[in-house]
């Protein structure tokens, strides 16, 4: 059982994009300790000769005909955005000043 | 006219309409009216639809100018708030979403204002469709309308509430685990989650993308099957849409209201979910037992069968669900649409993260934590890769259950409504309650549960849950409407008719 750590949850939380105060990594590394306890007996059945299942049922890769549908307009794309200008989205800057 | 507006069942209702009675705009008034005599005590609403009256004038002249309309024109219907609506905010019970208002609607919801229905408003829901009490929404939980101390089920406990409160004739919920089932057991009334593909999910917001499915909540079996017909079907806007025609569930309900489909069918009890031992409430057993006793009675066959996988279900579901929502979840990124909360200084990254952590709440933190950890590099195998094999597993345990039964038959929740504030701080007791619900999203099969009556330790409500081979909803429409009209005879009347006045 590999060990959840405050780290853990930190490094977790920086992947998901989560600025997680201490209390939240706190409370989170006792909760997903127990869960990953709870959640690890899949692996006393998981043996090897036993195919994975992603999807319910299965289908083919879904294609349609090559042909412009009904799209979004750009205003309409845009009306839910915090911010955008000149017909696009618009951000903070991308890269840091040490970057 | 001796129709009651609100307590009478969408076919009562669209017959009523039909034969011009009465009209869609006293029948949506009623509605509003008793919207805004409940709503504060239940809250199953986010918000009222502020041109119901319109849509529903609309519907009546076009009635009067002699227009043939669908069957369920001009009758009104609630909306899970995780469905997009052009004309109304669709948060999924989020404050990263507060205020949103889609640039287009979810196909179901298209649909059914192809077919004349009256949207009224968007139901309350556990944030993300995450939780089992709608006690993890953003915007206050959803009081049971048979105890406004208990939980109404989650995460479409608004949805259910809002049919068992008579603030609906109809709603639509979403199901990933269970979460239009397991609201109707407890609030006594029906939901039906189809089989994986057969509704479609394009402008539902996504939470687990291999197990969420649309479906109908109701009052009744044949008012499911009248929505499942408007709604269902398949879309080329979702890639999961199974392409094959489908035969209508109102005729399948129908039949089962004859008395047909009983004699002879073969229902299988699942050994692993039918014992006190393993977590079931007394009394929900024991309501249990009698509804399989009443469908021998009528000719139906009891088989015990074994599904010794499904003891590994919850814990390959919160290993999947987690995974697929991490991933699902990583577009409220402050840019595109929701919530941004601004950074001095700041990258886009820091933007990001603190959008996400001030706009999720605690369950939402909690799974796409649990997600990302088991999908990253190291555990992807032991974790993710392992439920996947269990997902083979169950379905095998469904297919050889199946090759024995006609359906399976369990209590569609453990216990009855637990009251508010109980468990919302015990993740893993929470998970539990959907024990009897997950391995039909798991292997992708149909499930329904209907009321069974009333728990005697505590009279609340209990609800049966039938499932049935992929593809094969209208059997289910069919063995649940028998059940219904037996148990109905022997309650004289709906078990909803027992619900205290609000």
């Amino acid at each position: 059982m590999p060990d959840i750590t405050p780290d853990v949850v930190s490094h977790l939380a920086n992947l998901a994009r989560i600025a997680l105060t201490e209390d939240e990594i706190a409370r989170l590394t006792g909760e997903l300790e127990q869960i990953v306890e709870s959640v690890a007996k899949v692996t006393a059945v998981a043996t090897p000769d036993v195919p994975a299942t992603s999807h319910p049922i299965p289908l083919g890769t879904v294609t349609r005909p090559d042909v412009v549908g009904v799209t979004l307009t750009t205003e309409q794309a845009l009306a839910g955005a915090p911010a955008s200008e000149a017909g696009q989205f618009k951000v903070a800057s991308i890269l840091g000043e040490e970057q | 006219m001796s129709l009651d507006l609100i307590r009478s069942s969408a076919a009562d209702v669209a017959a009523a309409l039909e034969a011009r009675e009465v009209s869609s705009v006293e029948v949506t008034q009623a509605h509003l009216d008793r919207i805004a005599a409940v709503d504060g005590a239940v809250h199953a609403y986010l918000h009222v639809a502020s041109d119901a009256l319109d849509v529903a004038r609309s519907i009546d002249e076009r009635r009067a100018a002699g227009e043939q309309l669908a069957p369920l024109a001009g009758v009104p219907v609630a909306i899970k708030d995780v469905l997009c609506t052009v004309d109304m905010p669709s948060t999924a019970g989020s404050k990263i979403l507060e205020g949103w208002v889609p640039p287009y609607d979810a196909t179901v919801v298209a649909r059914m204002r192809a077919a004349g229905l009256v949207p009224l408003g968007k139901t309350n829901m556990d944030e993300f469709a995450m939780g089992s009490s709608t006690e993890h929404s953003a915007y206050g939980n959803t009081h049971n309308p048979w105890d406004l101390d208990r939980i109404p089920g989650g995460s479409g406990g608004g949805s259910a509430a809002a049919v068992a409160a008579f603030e609906a004739p109809l709603a639509l919920g979403s199901d990933t685990g269970g979460s239009i089932r397991q609201p109707a057991a407890v609030t006594g009334s029906v939901g039906m989650k189809p089989t994986y593909g057969g509704v479609s999910r394009y402008g539902a917001i996504a939470l687990a993308s291999s197990l969420d499915q649309v479906g109908p909540v109701t009052r009744t079996v044949l008012d499911a099957g009248l929505l499942h017909d408007v709604i269902g079907g398949h879309d080329p806007r979702d890639s999961t849409s199974i392409p094959d025609a489908w035969p209508s569930f109102a005729d399948a309900a129908r039949a089962g209201l004859r008395g047909e489909g009983l004699k002879g069918l073969r229902v299988g009890v699942v050994t692993e979910l039918s014992q006190e031992s393993q977590g079931f409430q007394a009394g929900v057993l024991q309501r249990f037992r009698e509804s399989l006793a009443l469908l021998e009675a009528q000719g139906a066959e009891i088989v015990e069968v074994s599904a010794p996988s499904f003891e590994y279900a919850i814990a390959a579901y919160y290993l999947i669900l987690p995974a697929e929502a991490s991933s699902n979840l990583a577009k409220f990124d402050s840019v595109r649409f929701g919530l941004r909360v601004d950074v001095p200084g700041g990258t886009v990254e820091d933007v990001m993260a603190a959008t996400r952590e001030q706009g999720f709440g605690p369950e939402v933190k909690r799974r796409i934590i649990l997600g990302t950890y088991a999908l990253s590099a190291g555990y992807y195998d032991a974790y993710y890769g392992s439920a996947q094999k269990v997902r083979t597993l169950i379905q095998r345990d469904f297919d050889a259950a199946f090759a024995q039964v006609d359906v399976l038959a369990t209590p569609s929740a453990p216990t009855t409504a637990f009251p508010l504030g109980s468990k919302v701080d015990d993740p893993l007791a929470m998970y539990l309650n959907d024990l009897t619900t997950i391995p039909a999203n798991l292997a992708g099969v149909p499930g329904i549960s209907i009321p069974a009556g009333l728990a005697p330790e505590d009279g609340l409500p209990v609800g049966i849950q039938f499932m049935a081979p992929v593809r094969e909803d209208a059997r289910l429409y069919t063995v649940a409407a028998g059940l219904e009209a037996l148990l109905e005879q022997q309650w004289g009347g709906p078990l909803l008719a027992q619900a205290p006045a609000l």
